[in-house]
């Protein structure tokens, strides 16, 4: 190798380096211009409930659980979580198709209420109209003008009709809703009016079938058929001729699914053949929509408890010391024996893992904000893990390169010679890693998913320090008379090599 | 560490040299000994399966006064008598597991729980896997185990030769058994946890054979022509060459695990961090181990039976040359005993 061409391959390294480190120092640009300074920990760090539902059809019901049904039973527990008000909170399906859970996370609160109010099975009813009003909190029954109310309210209710606001999410909790005998004030979902309602007459479970249509022929667009059991149609018949006759707002029959007010239609006639549309300027979507409810209310899903976790928030914090605690404990044991060991060469490896460590740092905020990885307790573990996997890398590179040297090259040549042998190592190890890692993210469960995603991550990581980091800046400092003659303490000295000569041979050319 | 250095160099060099291969049929029974007392324990003894496979409840109170005995009065007051399992952990938290509870008898026990401790309610931690979920857990955990071994076969299967494949499957499967054994014999608690670090150190005990294998390719490349040593002495120089190497990686690779087992079963006692560090230490151990005594070997028999190799043998066998790898005293350049042709050097 001509001196030219060392000069060559090393002011090369220095660029692969720096072009490294400015895109390090970009990426904590843009972290810092997304604001995302901190991060996100997940429940097992900070504390919180953590619920996860299977969905089951409920007992002595006959019928398979849909994925619409699925998708529906999401949508109601998302708005019941919602009303928590709590930041950060999330339901979220895991598994595919019918055989979902579902996976609810509020952070930072524990307690049965919120056990209590996700497991709810949401049940639909019919449920005749007494009176409506606009959504916010001061706005009274209609029939206040004639002083009188309307027949099966009570004073008491009117004032709790008056004084709800469902404009407020936590008044469109939903849960339940009650039962099906009693009298009840109720929101609207989108929180535009509210309602107060009579004894629910048809029940979800006497609808047999409801689909969204189009009318093609006339202009009426999208609307929705539903059909009901022998049952339903008396009781649908009964109470469709009772409310056709009476003023509105008494004239329209509410579809209240889990508590809440889906829609209120009119009543036109007296409907008695046990099929019904319920017509209005639906959009596709809409129509869609309102079938999906009444679908799921003929087989509403009832919830297993598969898993409950409650961790305080103290439990949480000791996790979280006790995670970085042990990260900087491995990290330092891990760079004290590189120093002991290699010597001059544990600066290459101290160097290489504190870039590491920075890019997993950084790739964490990142991922944080743009994927909403949360790191979790089985994550950290997963990163500290990887320290060892990173050093490993740095290793088998340096143990390469003394047996090159044992060889009797010079250092200069045996930095690439050895090189092109580890990479090959390198990149095997690091593939079955790799495999390991995403394997263990599709078939983990829960938390510890964290822990192969982490590691997944440092593997690349681990890739990307080896090949633009080590690498370079081994070829920069083999020029350097303390490595290249084999001081005593640059580790590649000839009694640390075991070898006989007293250095290590550098006539500057390669035998 | 110096001293271990120097030690490096002459196993490179083939002058201190421990016979891997020659040996083999001890490192084998001894193997076969501890699969054997694993398959006993697992049958007689099972596994410790934690709360997350077959369901039941768990309670952490966290309280000046905890004290295993109380927490068991607690119980049997609350007439859940049946798998209760009561561990006090460090110095101020008691861990309560038993069955698992419908959502009623939970409230009771943690009504009951907080009386006693007198702390509230809400800081006490808990954890209720339902029964079926339990079994949702243990068939995902399964097919985990099962497609991880699969797949890397298949890797392994592709990236190496068929019989280095074969001999680094084996070595894998000496580790499921061993690692799965000792959780029988000393009855650690198994959770997915475990299984997940487990898994992870499949991953990681294969790397080791990968780097062993990878010097064991490269000293081997044309040694039929060369005739200088036979496949065995050629693959035992290999795994001396590495030995300072899978030593180091394994010792580094074991620091953290060590430190994050420090903290996960001192300090804090259960959980994620011992179940996982836990599994990582035993598997890594049983990793490095069988890469060097039982994967090599393997594959320098699967070897040794071609006939090609035994043809050698004997060549090598007849000239009379007794130990293993060429004797070489390091000259002035210091060059090694490679068996393979000298790299073309760029000029």
């Amino acid at each position: 190798m001509s001196a030219n061409k060392i000069a060559n391959t090393q002011s090369k390294a220095l660029r692969t380096i720096s072009i490294l480190l400015l895109t390090i120092l970009a990426f904590t640009g843009v972290a810092f211009v997304l604001g995302a300074t901190s991060f996100k920990l997940g429940l097992d760090l900070q504390g919180g409930t953590s619920v996860t539902l299977q969905p089951r059809i409920e007992e002595g019901q006959t019928g398979k659980v849909t994925t619409e049904a699925i998708d529906q039973a999401i949508a109601i527990i998302r708005q019941r979580v919602n009303s928590l008000g709590v930041a950060e909170s999330e339901v979220s399906a895991q598994g595919s198709g019918v055989n979902r859970q579902i996976v609810i996370s509020v952070p930072g609160e524990t307690g049965r209420r919120i056990v209590d109010l996700v497991g709810q099975t949401a049940e639909l009813r019919f449920r005749p109209v007494l009176a409506e009003g606009a959504a916010n909190a001061t706005s009274t029954t209609t029939d206040t003008r004639t002083a009188t109310l309307p027949a099966g309210v009570t004073p008491e209710l009117n004032s709790q009709f008056a004084a709800l606001d469902c404009t407020l999410p936590q008044n469109r909790q939903g849960g339940g809703g009650g039962s099906e005998a009693a009298t009840i004030v109720s929101c609207d979902r989108a929180g535009i009016s509210k309602f107060i309602l009579a004894p629910a007459e048809v029940l979800g479970r006497q609808v047999t079938k409801a689909s969204a249509v189009i009318n093609t022929q006339s202009a009426s667009g999208w609307y929705v058929v539903l059909d009901f059991n022998g049952e339903g149609t008396n009781k649908f018949g009964a109470m469709t001729s009772r409310l056709t006759t009476l003023p509105p707002p008494q004239n329209q029959a509410a579809i209240v699914l889990d508590g809440l007010v889906y829609s209120a239609p009119r009543i036109n006639e007296a409907i008695r053949t046990g099929s019904a549309q319920i017509t209005g300027n639906f959009t596709q979507l809409e129509a869609q929509d309102l079938a999906n409810v009444l679908k799921y209310g003929a087989l509403p899903l009832a919830f297993d408890r598969g898993e409950v976790q409650q961790i305080s928030p103290t439990l949480g914090a000791d996790q979280l010391h006790g995670g970085l605690l042990a990260g900087g404990l491995g990290l330092l044991l891990v760079v004290l024996y590189s120093m002991l060991y290699y010597r001059g060469l544990g600066i290459v490896s101290v160097g290489s893992l504190g870039v590491a460590t920075i890019i997993a740092l950084l790739s964490f905020l990142l991922l944080g904000e743009w994927i909403g990885f949360t790191l979790t307790l089985a994550g950290i573990a997963g990163a500290i893990v990887a320290i060892g996997i990173t050093a490993d890398s740095f290793i088998v590179y340096f143990e390469r390169i003394r047996d090159e040297v044992r060889e009797g090259r010079s250092l200069k040549s045996a930095v690439e010679t050895g090189w092109v042998r580890a990479r090959r190592t390198v990149i095997v190890a690091d593939a079955v890693s790799m495999i390991a890692a995403v394997m263990l993210y599709f078939f983990a469960v829960g938390g510890v998913r964290g822990f192969a995603f982490t590691l997944g991550l440092t593997t690349v990581i681990d890739l990307i320090v080896v090949f633009f980091f080590t690498k370079p800046l081994i070829t920069f400092l083999a020029k350097f008379s303390f490595y290249n003659q084999g001081h005593n303490l640059s580790g590649f000295s000839a009694k640390s090599l075991g070898v006989v000569q007293k250095s290590v041979v550098s006539t500057g050319e390669d035998k | 560490m110096a001293k271990l250095s120097g030690i490096g160099g002459r196993l490179y060099r083939g002058e201190t040299s421990i016979d891997f291969i020659g040996k083999r049929r001890i490192w084998y029974s001894f193997s076969g000994l501890l699969i054997l007392a694993s398959a006993i324990t697992l049958f007689t003894q099972g596994l410790h399966l934690g709360i997350e496979f077959k369901g039941g409840s768990s309670f952490i109170v966290t309280s000046p006064n905890a004290s295993v005995s109380s927490a068991e009065a607690v119980l049997s007051e609350a007439g859940i008598t049946s798998q209760n399992i009561i561990q006090k952990i460090g110095n101020d938290k008691v861990r309560v597991q038993t069955e698992a509870l419908t959502q009623v008898e939970q409230a009771a026990v943690e009504d009951k729980l907080a009386a006693k401790f007198g702390v509230s309610v809400d800081s006490i931690d808990s954890q209720i896997i339902g029964p079926s979920w339990g079994k949702e857990i243990t068939r995902k955990a399964l097919y985990g185990l099962f497609g991880f071994i699969f797949v890397v076969m298949l890797y392994l299967a592709m990236a190496f030769e068929s019989k280095m494949a074969l001999a680094a499957i084996t070595a894998v499967i000496h580790d499921v058994f061993i690692t799965v054994g000792i959780y029988a014999l000393i009855g650690f608690e198994v959770t997915p946890a475990t299984v997940i670090g487990f898994l992870t150190i499949l991953g990681y005990s294969l790397y080791d054979t990968v780097v062993v294998f990878d010097k064991v390719r490269e000293n081997t490349k044309g040694i039929a022509s060369s005739g200088k040593s036979t496949y065995s002495q050629a693959a035992n120089l290999a795994v001396n060459q590495t030995l300072v190497r899978s030593f180091n990686t394994s010792l580094i690779a074991l620091l953290p695990v060590g430190s994050i087992l420090f903290v996960g079963a001192g300090l804090l006692g259960a959980g994620t961090l011992k179940d996982l560090s836990l599994a990582l230490f035993i598997g890594l151990a049983t990793g490095t181990y069988s890469s060097v005594f039982i994967a090599t070997p393997i594959l320098a028999v699967l070897h040794e039976r071609e006939p090609a190799m035994q043809a050698l043998a004997k060549r090598v066998g007849s000239r009379g040359d007794k130990p293993v790898a060429p004797v070489f005293v390091s000259n002035q350049e210091g060059r090694g005993p490679r068996n393979q042709p000298r790299r073309n050097r760029r000029r």
